[in-house]
């Protein structure tokens, strides 16, 4: 399978774990990522709080590449950006003078032909029961609280990805990799973004409870499918103790349990990156 | 020769202000087979009927174009107006030079125009009307209730009152409906089965009331005055006649307190021979036959068990019962469905509802709806009347209670206010705290709606005198966690008023849940050719001027069916339908428009496609015999009483052998030649 693939900013900085992790599972499930040429920034959160037409022009001029180069899928690992980009998608699909200007403010001719993925979404194009019998070990050891964070489900009308309030996607997916998802309470709560930068005491709070939580629920680990996410949980980690957070928890990548499951390494997945420690038994599947 | 008369209104400004009423009347009275072209302020005015039949009678006219309003507004008084002055009354049309003309354009020219092209199109219908008569059909004078809430306990007890007889259908085994189920009523803190008991016992025991408990309503032929329903009395496994409810046999169920309790919202349990409260009307027992150990086995070729049968004195149980199918002739039918609540559960039965899951798609034992809180606090409920809640039993100090669960919000799917959930929440508020005096009771709402006598006063009474904490914000998210050993629902709400967040860690949750159509009220109202809305609440004829009649002749509607309402509404909007309906009874005959299909019997090849189409299932295929019997043809045939007049017949109909009498396609081309010309 070829894909356009669409990193964003976070998996060229913050979070070159991620690109790591994503790339090499991705390799070893066949998929072939086209990263978009010469690509710019998503807009993010700053772009839509303060010019409209600006947030869809960023991602439209993505689009609008991944159009030239012929893609039908754009795959952007982080949510932020697959939402950015689906938004500005429907945006276009609905409003053709609309369209026509976005298309003229970025000199790229617009069609609205691509659809946007996230990483689970890829896995799930792939097909679930075709990654686990791929695997080449159970993930027996892992008892995963599955964290999506806000971006993945919602906003619900455009991403338009599982249940909003309740999703299982990943729990899905790691259920039939033999992992043990638990059932907790944190699933959707916001990990405190971008609030990182300028209130960290109010992170740390946010990184206490979560984590607290998916302790409580039995889980020894938490999956994230965001480098925001996965950020935020390891590296504000250390204040959350300061907090009264009981122990260490390891935070994954989806796609860093998924590589594990079929067969790779600790050393292709830049584990070594990580600020909390991956204890032994979690490094393999 | 035709002599038509044209009568233009001005509807004093209405319609002057932007149609020039004379170049009008001048422009007409040039029209063939215009005999007179007038105006005048308000042709409704006495003066102004007074001009039309003064003309009918000095002209010998033989048909009236009244230019005007919409005729759902006086097209009867001007049928009237004409009949009183000697012509048929289906000689009248009405041109709609109002809503039609001048209240949509502000250009008095091109208005003016329009106004004269509406005229002329009435005038050539009119010239082709021709005169009827209108239809005469008997009545039955007996009457049928569907569901026995307090709704269909007040139209039947009503309608038995006004000497008709009344049929009460209601599909539990007990009447009763939700009210039977409440602890005290808003805004008196009146005991809800203490005032509905009695009218319940009324209904069981009065002469001209026939009640027909665990039964539901299966087929409906006729029509209007002449229903013929089809009821399906289901197996109940005790005759209710021999039986004397002595209690032996539930008592005896070896499952007795083993089976959740529907009436309950399965918080308390009942055995497989049950009778679902004290109070239930019939006082008999039903047997649940999924759940009997008899019953079960006799599937199996065995016959375990039969512990009720074996102790009952009376000889009342019958294990071989079978759903029995009973019809009845009734000239009208009251429909009182009533509701259910919204489900927070993650399934929904329409696909354009969404539940919960920040509240957890009801897997949390302690979040409770609105219904299951009153059969908590009732006396008669599962822990008598003792505030316990359901997951271990725990008296709750602190209950958050969260008003709009699914109401105006549409990211649910439901945008409708369900009316009395402000109402009853702060009764629950008070009815807790005056059981739990060191108790919290902690609301979240979105603005508080309690507009009704002394209902805004019970409100403040509330909040004031019994210390409920009302917080305007919504909950965004419910977590169970575990304090000191303790499960607590986390609340994780927002008060906007002091603009910050508001966290309650909750004992108990309650959802004052949107209030939905029952289950397959849209089925029966298939049945009845009742229209519903896309929530499934049942359609009225008009909302402000029919609110309890519907399009269906001869079907009324009261209670929550039509949409949510409290008690007093309930009641009287049942005592209205029970009006209605024996004001219909009270007829000889009654008469309907003759404004029918009718079909060339000659023309037609009985290919069936108007049966198919009629939304009022009134064409059948009939045969067509000469005087020895010979057969001849098989024809459409409308039946006069059934039908509505609405022309869909009309349009399927590929041999054009229907037509529609009063809109004939004689009548309807000659209205677009007009136009065309």
């Amino acid at each position: 399978m070829n894909i356009g693939y669409y990193p964003g900013c976070a998996l060229h900085g913050s979070s070159v774990d991620y690109e790591t992790s994503v790339r090499a599972c991705m390799k070893a499930l066949d998929v072939q990522l086209d990263e978009l040429e010469d690509w710019i920034c998503c807009g993010a959160t700053a772009a839509h709080s303060i010019n409209h037409k600006l947030s869809v022009a960023l991602p439209a001029r993505n689009l609008g590449i991944a159009e030239r180069m012929n893609l039908k899928q754009v795959f952007a690992p982080c949510p932020m950006c697959s939402m950015e980009l689906k938004k500005a998608s429907d945006e276009l699909h609905a409003d053709p003078n609309l369209c026509a200007e976005i298309s003229e403010i970025v000199e790229t001719p617009l069609v609205g032909t691509v659809d946007v993925w996230n990483l689970i979404q890829v896995f799930q194009s792939v097909g679930y029961d075709n990654i686990a019998q791929k695997a080449q070990g159970k993930l027996d050891a892992f008892k995963p609280a599955c964290y999506y964070g806000c971006l993945l489900t919602r906003p619900p009308k455009t991403v338009n990805f599982d249940d909003p309030e309740d999703p299982t996607s990943m729990e899905e997916l790691l259920s039939k990799l033999g992992a043990s998802p638990v059932d907790w309470n944190s699933k959707t709560v916001c990990c405190g973004a971008g609030l990182t930068l300028c209130d960290e005491a109010g992170v740390a709070r946010q990184v206490h409870k979560i984590l607290q939580d998916a302790l409580d629920s039995g889980a020894n680990c938490v999956v994230t499918a965001c480098p925001m996410c996965q950020v935020n949980l390891d590296m504000r980690q250390a204040d959350a103790k300061k907090l009264g957070l009981a122990q260490d928890v390891p935070i994954f990548f989806l796609s860093d349990l998924v590589s594990l499951a079929l067969g790779l390494t600790p050393k292709d997945l830049d584990f070594q990156k990580r600020y909390v420690a991956i204890p032994n038994e979690l490094q393999k599947a | 020769m035709a002599k038509i008369g044209v009568f233009t209104c001005w509807c004093g400004e209405n319609i002057a202000r932007h149609v020039d009423v004379e170049a009008v009347s001048e422009a007409i009275s040039k029209l063939p087979g215009v005999a007179c072209s007038m105006n005048y302020k308000y042709m409704c005015s006495e003066p102004g009927q007074s001009l039309i039949s003064e003309k009918i009678k000095e002209l010998g006219l033989t048909g009236v174009v009244v230019a005007s309003c919409s005729p759902h507004m006086h097209l009867k008084t001007f049928r009237k107006t004409v009949e009183l002055a000697g012509v048929n009354p289906y000689m009248v049309e009405m041109a709609n030079i109002r809503e039609q003309c001048s209240w949509v354009h502000s250009d008095k020219a091109v208005a003016t125009a329009k106004a004269i092209e509406l005229i002329g199109i009435a005038v050539a219908k009119v010239r082709r009307n021709a005169a009827l008569q209108p239809i005469k059909v008997p009545v039955t004078k007996r009457a049928m209730v569907i569901g026995a809430g307090v709704a269909g306990i007040q139209a039947a007890l009503d309608l038995a009152a006004g000497g008709v007889e009344v049929i009460l259908v209601e599909r539990e085994p007990s009447v009763g409906g939700k009210m039977a189920g409440l602890s005290e009523t808003f805004p008196t803190l009146d005991c809800s089965q203490c005032i509905l008991t009695p009218r319940m016992v009324e209904v069981g025991q009065h002469p001209n009331i026939k009640l027909m408990t665990y039964s539901e309503v299966e087929k409906v032929d006729g029509y209007v005055g002449n229903f013929k329903v089809t009821v399906r009395k289901k197996a109940r496994y005790v005759d209710i006649a021999k039986c004397t409810g002595c209690g032996t046999c539930w008592n005896a169920c070896p499952k007795k307190n083993k089976i959740p309790n529907s009436f309950d919202y399965n918080l308390g349990n009942r055995g497989a021979i049950y009778i679902p409260f004290p109070q239930a009307v019939p006082a008999r027992p039903t047997i649940d036959a999924d759940n009997c150990l008899r019953l079960q086995s006799m599937k199996k070729g065995k016959e375990l068990c039969g512990i009720c049968m074996k102790n009952c004195g009376s000889q009342a149980i019958n294990f071989h019962d079978q759903d029995e199918l009973v019809e009845f002739d009734v000239g009208a039918i009251v429909v009182a469905t009533g509701y259910k609540l919204y489900s927070i559960g993650k399934e929904q039965e329409n696909p354009n509802i969404k539940g919960y899951g920040e509240y957890g798609y009801g897997k949390y034992k302690d979040v409770i709806d609105s219904l299951q809180f009153e059969r908590i606090i009732s006396a008669s409920g599962p822990t008598g009347g003792e505030p316990k809640r359901p997951s271990d039993g725990m008296t709750p100090k602190t209950v958050v209670f969260i008003q709009c669960t699914g109401s105006r919000d549409n990211a649910k799917g439901i945008t409708y206010c369900s009316k009395i959930c402000c109402m009853y929440t702060a009764k629950h508020t008070m009815l807790f705290k005056h059981k739990v005096h060191d108790g919290a009771a902690h609301v979240f709402y979105m603005d508080i709606r309690s507009g009704g006598k002394m209902y805004d006063e019970f409100v403040r009474r509330a909040i004031e005198q019994d210390g409920a904490l009302y917080h305007r914000g919504r909950v965004s998210k419910i977590e169970e966690i575990t304090v000191d050993g303790v499960k607590k629902y986390r609340c994780y709400g927002a008060d906007t008023l002091a603009g910050e967040p508001c966290v309650v860690d909750a004992d108990l949750v309650v959802l004052a849940c949107a209030m939905v159509p029952s289950d397959g009220v849209t089925k029966l109202a298939q049945k009845l050719s009742v229209g519903y809305n896309e929530y499934g609440f049942l359609s009225e004829s008009h909302p402000k001027l029919r609110p309890v009649e519907t399009n269906a002749a001869g079907v009324f509607v009261c209670g929550a069916c039509q949409g949510p309402k409290d008690i007093p509404e309930t009641v009287a909007q049942a005592s209205a339908a029970a009006g209605k309906a024996l004001i219909m009874l009270s007829q000889p005959y009654l008469t309907r428009e003759p404004e029918i299909a009718t079909v060339d019997e000659k023309l037609c090849a009985a290919c069936g496609a108007c049966v198919q189409t009629c939304p009022f299932k009134a064409i059948t295929i009939e045969e067509i015999r000469d005087r020895k019997g010979n057969f001849i043809k098989n024809t459409s045939r409308v039946n006069p009483g059934l039908c509505m007049g609405c022309g869909t017949c009309v349009s399927v109909c590929p041999s054009k052998s229907v037509d529609l009498i009063g809109f004939t396609d004689d009548q309807v081309y000659a209205e677009l030649e007009s136009l065309l010309a």
